[in-house]
């Protein structure tokens, strides 16, 4: 390899800084304006409603008179309409507006084909609508992630099929030969996510399979939703980000390969480990127990590569909100890699498997890995596909650490707390109305955990209408580093 | 890897190896399992499971619909393992064989409740599940489970005389004289699904304890 080729398999496309390769990229994100704003501002209208009926499902479980009367809100609806919104409303669509953006850039093309994007969200979001209402109504299917109905899940079929066509579109006319280690990732939550879902449909809810197939279909599909949709996204996405703000190549493009073709061999074994004690025959789980545990390999592989660029460069935290939720992000994804390890092991999940310790399991991933790493994108994208700065700084903080400080106070207490209900659980002698009393703490700093996260989303939620409504006004040009020694927006362009 | 082939060959086949290993494999080994005919103490010849039928059946829907399975699991795990038996969720752990005309299959994943796979040997009183879904407290103070009001009406006590399915409300929970709580039909199916949950059956793969099997 030439020192330039070396340098593109661990940079971004980022070798030189000339203006007709400033040109283009300025191009490329103003024809993603439309597509990518679309999915984004969709799915942050998820994101309200899902933190709204996470709130009511959190009150619910420390006053379960709270809101009793109604059969359309009660627990076991609102809160797999909150699971739903905020996986396929929130975090799919955001996923994917991030995704559109990152493939555009890196592949050097224009958006193709956008009304076929557009299409697929307004599909979406229909098919998403009358899902979730059907959830409320009493259509859910009961199993879980997959409990939006079956007249409700075609449409969001489809929608996604126009998202992989358009994908392989952009990838067939890229204009650059080089795939950097995001592109890997990328392509493969592409089109993992097609195969994962049909499936599930067509073994569960269109002609479901018999007795406890179900469940290994269901657990397959459910873990593979986040290790085969959420984190190649999540991944990849930091692959660009972390690099890209911080100026410097990444550790090691051979930990990169290493990492990215483990994730593929052995997350994807991973999901029966939900059913570990469960009426399965033995070797299905044993085989997901040992998968489990092979995940160290791209778990710790990617740390290195993620961390040790970051080595030296940590004071730009202050200075960059992408860098800040990004980091957030890196550092969540190896704890939950490690504590989902642990879960997986008989001993330990003998303990904590039907607890609420796994809902903070779930949180750490889903919200401390993927949902700050989407934040952290969009603190960058947006800007630059908008041409206008974001207009608060102290909205920024108030996001940062609302969603920080929410996320640590809900997943420590919860985690701890669930470990104490099981034990409580495992030991016949304590009644089970004494366990459940003694959730009751940690679950009701889970409520307050939630009113942080939730106060983050509003802040975010009017910044992003704040920059938008300014879209008519004056031009300012976006900049790396906002946060200033002195606290004011810099001005100058990085 | 600037291949672009191999990259889609790699994504797919990666993928490929765990859909048949954890999808098509389970179904090859379990789709074929059938119930089991077995003949009990007395001469009688038990076939096992048996699918549900009428109300019960409309329970499950009720169930599913309810989301009950966010709280409660229905699986036994093995002795040795937690404390399922000794809480007197099951007498045996649960099998494959167990959920075979189970849709969907309610295994669960969360035990903010106790698991209900015995639920109908452990309580088969109607009056005791009805007064509980009704209100959860009036059975079992300091529970987190929901109230489902809505599963019951209330309404005026008929010329007639008080119904006879009428919940036995007293203390805080009392209605107003002249009134009074009935199950609606919900309530009622939701009930005879509960007390239809059972696994009093020996299995060859599972089978009961002797000492509790002797005691029968
Ligand atoms: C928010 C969690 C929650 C939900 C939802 C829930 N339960 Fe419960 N359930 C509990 C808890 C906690 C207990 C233990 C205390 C008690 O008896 O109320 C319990 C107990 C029970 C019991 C008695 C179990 C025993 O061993 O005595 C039954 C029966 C039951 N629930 C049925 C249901 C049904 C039917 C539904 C759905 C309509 C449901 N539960 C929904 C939490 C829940």
């Amino acid at each position: 390899m030439s020192s330039t080729n070396t340098l593109k398999a661990l940079m971004p496309g980022d070798v030189q800084s000339d203006p007709a390769r400033r040109a283009m990229l300025a191009e490329i994100d103003a024809s993603c304006r439309v597509p990518v704003l679309f999915f984004v501002v969709s799915g942050l209208m998820w994101l309200l409603l899902g933190t709204l009926l996470a709130l009511v499902a959190s009150i619910k479980l420390h006053n379960p008179e709270f809101l009793a009367a109604w059969e359309w809100l009660t627990f076991g609806r609102v809160r797999p309409a909150h699971l739903n919104t905020v996986i396929y409303g929130f975090a799919s669509q955001t996923g994917i507006g991030v995704t559109l953006w990152l493939m555009c850039r890196l592949c050097r093309v224009p958006f193709p084909a956008p009304g076929l994007t557009t299409v697929a969200a307004l599909f979406w979001n229909l098919g998403l609508t009358i899902g979730v209402v059907g959830i409320l109504v009493g259509d859910s299917t009961a199993i879980e992630w997959l409990e939006l109905p079956r007249y409700s899940t075609p449409i969001l079929f489809f929608s996604y099929a126009l998202v992989a066509v358009w994908s392989v579109i952009t990838f067939r006319l890229r204009r650059e030969r080089h795939l950097y280690v995001s592109q890997w990732y990328l392509l493969a939550a592409l089109l993992w996510f097609p195969w994962l879902y049909a499936t599930a449909q067509i073994m569960l809810l269109i002609e479901p399979v018999r007795g406890v197939v179900q469940a290994s279909v269901n657990w397959w599909f459910a873990h593979n939703v986040l290790g085969l949709w959420f984190t190649p996204i999540g991944l990849g996405a930091i692959y660009y980000f972390i690099p890209k703000v911080v100026g410097r190549p990444i550790h090691s493009y051979y930990l990169s390969v290493l990492g990215f073709w483990s994730l593929a061999l052995f997350y994807n074994w991973n999901g029966l480990h939900h059913l570990i004690g469960g009426p399965m025959p033995a070797w299905m789980i044993t085989v997901s127990v040992v998968a489990s545990v092979m995940m160290l390999i791209p778990v710790i592989t990617v740390a290195i590569n993620h961390h040790f660029t970051m080595v030296g460069h940590f004071g730009k935290l202050r200075h960059s909100p992408t860098l800040r939720f990004i980091v957030f992000g890196a550092m969540a994804y190896t704890l939950t890699s490690l504590q989902g390890v642990a879960n997986s092991l008989r001993s330990y999940s003998e303990i904590v498997h039907f607890t609420h310790h796994t809902v903070a399991h779930a949180h750490l991933g889903v919200y401390g890995f993927f949902t700050m790493v989407m934040f952290g994108s969009l603190y960058y994208i947006v800007p630059r596909i908008t041409q206008r700065e974001w207009p608060s700084l102290a909205l920024i903080s108030v996001h940062f650490w609302g969603c920080a400080l929410g996320l640590i106070l809900y997943v420590v207490p919860l985690s701890y707390g669930g470990i104490l209900q099981g034990l409580g659980m495992n030991d016949a002698s304590i009644p089970f109305l004494k366990v459940v009393e003694g959730t009751l703490p940690w679950l009701r700093i889970r409520t307050g955990a939630g009113l942080l996260l939730a106060l983050g989303h509003v802040a975010f939620v009017v910044n992003l209408g704040w920059l938008l409504c300014r879209v008519f006004g004056p031009y300012r040009k976006p900049v790396v580093e906002l946060f200033t020694e002195t606290g004011t927006a810099a001005v100058t362009a990085k | 890897m600037n291949y672009g082939p191999l990259l889609f060959l790699g994504i797919l086949f990666t993928l490929a190896s765990s859909w048949v290993g954890l999808v098509l494999m389970p179904n090859r080994q379990l789709g074929a399992l059938t119930a089991n005919t077995s003949t009990n103490d007395t001469g009688v010849v038990v076939v096992y499971p048996q699918p549900r039928h009428g109300e019960a059946q409309q329970g499950a829907e009720h169930y599913r619909s309810l989301g009950c399975v966010y709280c409660h699991s229905q699986q036994v795990r093995p002795e040795g393992f937690g404390s399922d038996i000794e809480r007197g969720w099951g007498r045996r752990r649960t099998v494959s064989r167990d959920y075979l005309y189970d849709k969907p299959v309610m295994l669960g994943t969360s035990r903010t409740g106790p698991d209900l796979t015995n639920i109908g040997e452990r309580q088969s009183s109607h009056d005791w599940h009805y007064s509980h879904l009704y209100n959860p407290q009036i059975t079992s103070k300091g529970s987190v489970m929901p109230p489902y009001p809505f599963l019951f009406e209330k309404r005026r006590v008929p010329a007639s005389g008080p119904s006879s399915d009428a919940l036995k409300l007293s203390g805080e929970f009392a209605v107003e004289d002249g009134w009074e709580v009935v199950p609606r039909p919900q309530a009622r199916q939701l009930v005879e699904y509960l007390r239809s949950l059972k696994t009093t059956v020996d299995l060859p793969e599972a089978p009961l304890p002797k000492a509790a099997a002797v005691e029968e």
